[in-house]
């Protein structure tokens, strides 16, 4: 049944080692990216490393225990980390208007970048583009690296509509702002008046026709405005984007898929992984947040819910409940041994066959308060039986849930047994403190299935 | 009852599944809905099993009792070609256009642009009607871009007015707000009984509020079962290990003296115990929470069997018997 991953995904030795500088978190949304992303910060920077994190789109309570929920597109101390090992933690939020005005405002001068930050297709591109979110995590991804201020960031991925985006929007918004198309639209407006009117053939002339009757002439105008603008104030957006290709190709970045073991999640983690070997990225391994274990695996669903049944039917007859009551007197009283064979309780005709117990109903008939409570309101008495009969259904429950994810990792393992694998186990609620964020490092580097650990 | 029916929620709460599962239940009989893709992620196909969705709208199920749902992806180049080929009869010349890049351009880049070519596709749909002049599709269900995005997806309008102030476009976005924000629309929120998407489900309906666009019903999906109740979780806080060992003992698993099979059971049932008494903890503030929205809420159970084909059924079963077609 276990998994057997080829390799565990051993973390420390990842976080420990000086070369690596940028670990990036990847995955579907809703996986724990961003919490993973913090919970490895902070893990690196109490083992001594001077770490930056940088998250996309935190859950504000997390954001408020880490002291990052003002959006200020600065990286801030997190206070509170055990820095024994000499170790600090930084952490930012992005804003990603905020990173693009900043790149304009960096290479243009003052009355320039006005004129594009006042531009009404900037501000929509800015703000409001799908891609925009993942070229300025790259972007701020290249800013923080080249201020060598860090010895790791740990980078979180925007939510985006797919894994995939996350590499290809720098890539297309940086291709589509150098392409082709752009130095037509914008040649008129470059070269002004007739001279520009050289360059444009009968085909282009139509093309910026139909563009401007379907946007309206004003958005082209924009547009032109924008790009010549940002054109001659600062380098193609494409060299840009190549340059942070590039840092995620080197060798001190390590990519840390994210996942959770269900069917959705895990399925966009094997693209991924698929498309990071097709783009030479450097790949570390997976993380299955979420898994859940049991500490009696021994016992499956089925003899669960076997079990369960026998208790119902010796406890279902309001009369056979008094029975169960008279029964744990009985236990009480040192006689369990002869009533607990499972056949007393196989049957639902065994209760009947016993004496009613009567006095056994009052609450002080000798019934220790433990093994009787009256569920206020429903005023129905809840028996030991009815209780271990419910544990027994949870416990199937789970159990059911871990032969699912078992089937849905099993599938991962057999499409790609070469990626090494951690394993964190499902907490009950979500993290948001640094006690927790370090529970969950220690779970990361912990890395063994909780399944296994019996 | 609306005809546009706009699912949304956060990444991992199921909007696909939901969305598919609110067409099968709104398609009863002699119906027929479509469901509609705008985010390219062939979601839809995956859930029903079949090949990767062309631009094309297509029978995919016949849903319990008979109705019929159609599925359609929308590829917002294909859109455009379309539109284009619509208002200007520009079929070779849209295929220079996309040549040059000009389609990439206008989807990808020209911001709002991709949003009023999605929503208008569907609003199109929504409108048509056959030679009887009888709406084509009684309901569009759309798989719509998640929580965090989709007021701004929606407020097309806002979107591109700062933009194409004149023009086709213009106008396009102009016909679409009219669809979106009238009671032909209704968004539904999916979100699970967790915090952070409860918190994002909070937020957006704040946010669908403020640009008026009407808000439709919660649907919680996912939700485990409710197997411990109150009287159970106060008894094991109470009741002796050793009773719950016999019990177990009794129940034919194993000896209940120490070492014995029942009693090595008895900490890890009462820990998966206590486990389910946080979460129950957890998932009833948040009931709560989305309790004070004043919505029509819905609970799709957590399928013990993971989600596939019969499990969309039984959730669509699920919500014709709650009520919401």
């Amino acid at each position: 049944m276990s998994l057997d991953p080829a390799r565990i995904l051993d973390i420390d030795p990842l976080l420990d080692d000086p070369k690596t500088r940028i670990v990036v978190c990847c995955g579907a949304g809703g996986v724990g990216k961003t919490t993973t992303a913090a919970a490895l910060g902070l893990r690196a920077a109490e083992r001594g490393r001077k770490v930056v994190v940088l998250t996309i789109d935190p859950a504000r309570r997390l954001a408020q225990s880490m002291g990052i929920d003002a959006l200020d597109n600065t990286p801030r101390r997190v206070k509170g980390i055990d820095d024994s090992a000499g170790g600090e933690l930084h952490a930012m939020m992005l804003d990603m208007k905020r990173t693009f005005d900043e790149i304009v405002e960096a290479h243009a001068d003052r009355e320039r970048a006005d004129a594009i930050l006042g531009n009404p297709f900037y501000q929509s591109l800015s703000a409001g583009f799908a891609g925009t979110q993942e070229y300025m995590a790259m972007e701020k991804l290249g800013q923080l690296r080249a201020r060598d201020e860090w010895d790791l960031i740990v980078v979180d991925t925007p939510p985006s509509r797919s894994a995939l985006d996350f590499l290809d929007a720098p890539k297309r918004l940086g291709s589509f702002l150098d392409g082709r198309l752009i130095r037509l639209l914008t040649a008129p407006a470059k070269l002004g008046g007739r001279a520009g009117m050289k360059f444009l053939n009968v085909g282009m002339s139509m093309m910026t026709g139909t563009l401007g009757k379907l946007l309206g002439g004003q958005l082209l105008k924009d547009v032109q405005t924008f790009v010549a603008a940002m054109d001659t104030t600062f380098g193609g957006f494409r060299t840009r984007a190549d340059a942070t290709y590039k840092l995620l190709q080197a060798p001190g970045t390590a990519f840390l898929v994210v996942a959770a073991p269900e069917r959705d999640a895990l399925r966009e983690a094997a693209y991924f992984v698929e498309r990071l070997a097709a783009e030479d990225m450097p790949l570390a391994g997976l993380v299955l947040n979420r898994v859940h274990g049991s500490g009696a695996a021994q016992l499956s669903a089925e003899r669960a819910l076997a079990a369960a049944e026998n208790l119902a039917l010796a406890a279902a007859p309001s009369a056979a409940e008094n029975l169960a009551e008279a029964r744990i007197v009985d236990q009480e009283d040192g006689k369990a041994g002869l009533r607990n064979s499972p056949d007393t309780y196989g049957s639902s005709e065994s209760p009947a066959s016993q004496p009613a117990v009567p006095e056994a109903l009052a609450p002080d008939a000798g019934s220790p308060a433990a093994d009787r409570i009256n569920a206020e309101g429903a005023g129905t008495a809840r028996t030991i039986d009815q209780l271990t009969a419910d544990l027994l259904r949870l416990h199937a429950e789970r159990m059911q849930l871990l032969s699912r994810e078992q089937r849905t990792r099993d599938r991962f393992a057999a499409l790609h047994p070469e990626v090494a694998v951690t394993e964190v186990a499902a907490l009950p609620g979500d993290v948001h403190d640094l006690v927790g964020l370090r529970d969950i490092g220690d779970r990361l580097a912990d890395g063994a299935s909780p399944t296994r650990a019996e | 009852m609306s005809r546009l029916q706009v699912v949304s929620g956060k990444g991992g709460t199921g909007k696909t599944t939901v969305a598919a599962a609110l067409a099968l239940a709104l398609a009863t009989e002699g119906k027929r809905a479509l469901l509609v893709e705008v985010e390219g992620r062939q979601g839809i196909a995956q859930l029903f099993e079949t090949e990767a969705l062309p631009y094309e709208e297509r029978k995919i199920a016949v849903a319990p009792g008979g109705g019929e749902v159609f599925a359609l992806a929308i590829d917002p180049e294909l859109a455009l070609l379309d539109y284009l080929q619509m208002f200007y009869k520009l079929g070779g010349a849209g295929r220079a256009l996309k040549k040059l890049g000009a389609i990439d351009f206008a989807t990808t880049i020209a911001p709002g642009l991709r949003d009023v070519l999605l929503t208008g596709k569907a609003c199109e749909a929504v409108r048509r009607k056959d030679k009887r002049g009888r709406f084509v599709y009684d309901y569009v269900v759309m798989d719509a871009p998640p929580t965090g995005r989709i007021a701004r997806f929606l407020n097309v309008n806002d979107e591109v007015a700062g933009l194409a102030k004149i023009g086709p476009i213009h106008n396009q976005a102009q016909a679409v707000m009219r669809v979106l924000k009238s009671a032909e629309t209704a968004v539904h929120l999916v979100t699970l009984l967790e915090e952070m998407p409860v918190q994002e489900t909070v937020d957006g309906i704040a946010e669908l509020r403020t640009a008026k666009l009407p808000v439709g019903r919660l649907i919680v999906n996912m939700v485990r079962p409710a197997i411990l109740d109150e009287a159970d979780l106060d008894l094991t806080r109470d009741a002796s290990r050793a009773a719950i060992a016999k019990s177990l003992s009794a129940a034919g698993l194993g000896g209940a003296r120490r070492g014995g099979g029942a009693e090595r059971l008895v900490g890890p049932l009462l820990t998966q115990a206590d486990e389910y008494a946080e979460r129950y903890a957890l998932e009833r503030e948040q009931r709560a929470e989305l309790q004070e929205l004043d919505l029509p809420l819905h609970e799709l159970p957590l399928l013990a069997e993971g989600m596939d084909l019969a499990g969309l059924y039984e959730l669509a079963t699920e919500l014709r018997q709650q009520g919401i077609s």
